[in-house]
């Protein structure tokens, strides 16, 4: 097993991406927040890597790290770049607080020749739980938000994921599941907190 | 902060310095075609210069900016300009970089303008100055640049008209910079932003004292020149500053006076800076800067992005969000060119209420924007950066 998915210090979904993405790649992180993922390529994987972000403070803190970054939506940011730019264009928690995500990801794969989606799994097998028994819209510590204070405005899952990569013909290269600890391969549509997809057109 | 902390994060003294250049027959030929010469260039410079040369930060100032950046003139009370900015350990580290700040071409704070004797006359220029650009204040400063011995700047970095200047060098000398600090600037003088100009312009020119501009040895266009100004500082501040600043509060009076004697604050602020203007720039060299600025369209009727295609440069372009004579969004135009181009663009718009005038009063944001991009710089200096 690579040693960067072993080191627990650091969030497993940035492992797994990390392990996922070649080395000496060209990487946009699209809402790359503090910038830590970016690092981490840059680190451990020698990417050349820039990052978008609304966030002003988060902005301070990727500058600091010395990386290339912009101040900006997504939106507005990825028409900055021309076709297929990047090897990776990274999509990490972000499609479901999306207005038009289906755009997104088509802007994603026209500037990146392959885009690296992390979703949350509302349809894990708590939050089903919480739904059936409680008669209640679910609010576990992977999905802590209520209904009235949440950023999440598309709620899917890994299954729901896959059906609109084929609806519009987007091809799935690799796909990993896991939960808060370790990686799932046993239903992950019940047992996986967050889907982890590799998506290539 | 202490006073000690003051003292002891200062430059201390320091001097300004002239180079002269361009002497007969060697005149420089202006873009309009003009020669003109000699010319004058008045600098500072700050921190050493290391070994290799490879520490150099050329620094630009606005409009009616001088080469006085940082530290203190011998007897005065208020540092240079962006003294905030520059200094040991401040973001522009003269501990670690070696500083060099030229007065433009064209001004008249000690480098040749308008004000400046003709050698052939032996009368100030006046009108018979010729146009300058952009460009010319660039060709100039490398002039300086070589004459200083060194052959590859590790930044050019400066706001509002410094930052056209930035953006001129990385298209006309991209193999002498590293990289580019850009802030609150844009790649084209706008048609607001030139009647804005015009306004000022026409302000100076219809004062009868301007006399065509022959007024030197005689009374100054002193009414002209404060109701440019005042134009002016309109334009630096933001909607909300200025209400924040000064509401509707009156100055030295209880109700306002129905008649038209000075009511509110705000009145009373631009006339005292409209006022004390006169004293401190020549008439004519605002006519010609504003001008030069005015003439400012870096793609002129090309792609932005292919004007930019033998720049190698990194960047870091600050906007600021108040800032309505060079708003964020026309940042973003030569931020988008560039990017095009598979530069290395950081692009940061700062939440400010200070307009314009941000460049010269958000030290903290821009300060940590600056160090930890010219870290990088250094340390990247000799690997050929490309995303």
């Amino acid at each position: 097993m690579p040693p960067i998915l072993t080191d627990s210090r650091i969030r497993l979904d940035y492992r797994v991406i990390t392990d996922l993405i070649k080395p000496q790649s060209r990487v946009l992180d699209l809402g790359c927040g503090d910038g830590e993922l970016l690092a981490l390529l840059i680190k451990n994987k020698s990417c050349k890597c820039t990052g978008i972000e609304i966030d002003e403070k988060a902005i301070y803190e990727c500058i600091a790290k010395g990386l290339t970054v912009s101040h900006s939506d997504i939106d507005s940011g990825l028409n900055e770049y021309a076709d297929k730019r990047f090897d990776y264009v990274i999509l990490n928690e972000s499609l479901q607080q999306m207005i038009n995500p289906q755009k997104a990801i088509l802007e994603a794969l026209r500037v990146g020749k392959k885009v690296v989606v992390g979703i949350p799994n509302f349809c894990h097998i708590q939050a089903r739980f919480q739904i059936f028994f409680h008669g209640r819209v679910p609010v576990t510590k992977e999905l802590p938000y209520e209904w009235y204070d949440t950023p999440n405005l598309r709620f899917f899952s890994l299954k729901d994921f896959k059906i609109f990569c084929k609806a519009n013909s987007i091809k799935i290269c690799e796909e990993r599941a896991i939960d808060a600890t370790k990686e799932v391969s046993f239903l992950p549509n019940l047992f996986a907190h967050i889907g982890i997809f590799v998506l290539e057109k | 902060m202490s006073k000690d902390k003051l003292t002891e994060s200062s430059l201390g003294i320091v001097e300004t310095q002239y180079f002269t250049f361009a002497q007969a027959p060697n005149e420089m030929v202006l873009k309009s075609g003009i020669k003109l010469g000699p010319i004058t260039i008045a600098y500072e410079t700050y921190g050493t210069l290391n070994a290799d040369k490879s520490n150099a930060i050329l620094i630009f100032h606005a409009l009616t900016g001088d080469a006085h950046a940082a530290g203190f003139h011998k007897d005065a009370k208020k540092p240079g300009w962006w003294n905030g900015m520059i200094g040991p350990g401040k973001s522009f580290d003269t501990d670690k970089y070696f500083f060099i700040s030229s007065n433009c071409l064209g001004s008249c704070k000690g480098s040749t303008g308008p004000a400046s004797i003709n050698p052939a006359t032996g009368k100030p220029y006046g009108l018979s100055f010729p146009v300058i650009t952009i460009e010319d204040m660039v060709i100039a400063q490398r002039e300086l640049i070589k004459h200083l011995g060194i052959s590859k700047l590790l930044s050019v970095a400066g706001g509002s008209m410094g930052g056209l200047q930035a953006l001129q060098w990385a298209i006309m000398y991209p193999q002498m910079i590293k990289s580019v600090i850009a802030v609150a600037t844009n790649h084209r003088h706008t048609a607001q932003q030139i009647a804005l100009h015009e306004v000022c312009r026409q302000a100076i020119m219809s004062d009868p004292d301007w006399l065509g501009g022959d007024y030197y040895g005689k009374t100054l266009p002193a009414r002209g020149m404060a109701l440019s100004r005042m134009i002016g500082h309109i334009t630096y501040m933001s909607e909300k500053s200025m209400d924040e600043k000064f509401g509707r509060k009156l100055i030295g009076k209880e109700k306002v006076g129905y008649d038209f004697s000075t009511d509110f604050e705000v009145e009373n602020y631009l006339k005292y800076r409209g006022d004390s203007f006169v004293q401190r720039f020549d008439a004519n060299s605002y006519l010609y800067l504003t001008k030069a600025l005015d003439y400012f369209d870096l793609a002129e009727d090309k792609d932005l992005t292919t004007v930019f295609k033998n720049t190698t440069s990194n960047f870091l372009v600050i906007a600021f969000t108040s800032d309505w004579l060079y708003p964020a969004y026309q940042a973003k135009e030569f931020v988008k060119a560039l990017k095009l181009g598979g530069l290395d663009v950081s692009y940061v718009e700062i939440n400010t209420n200070y307009g314009h005038d941000a460049f010269l009063v958000e030290i903290e944001s821009q300060s940590h924007l600056v160090k930890h991009f010219l870290a990088r710089m250094e340390k990247e200096s000799d690997r050929d950066f490309d995303i």
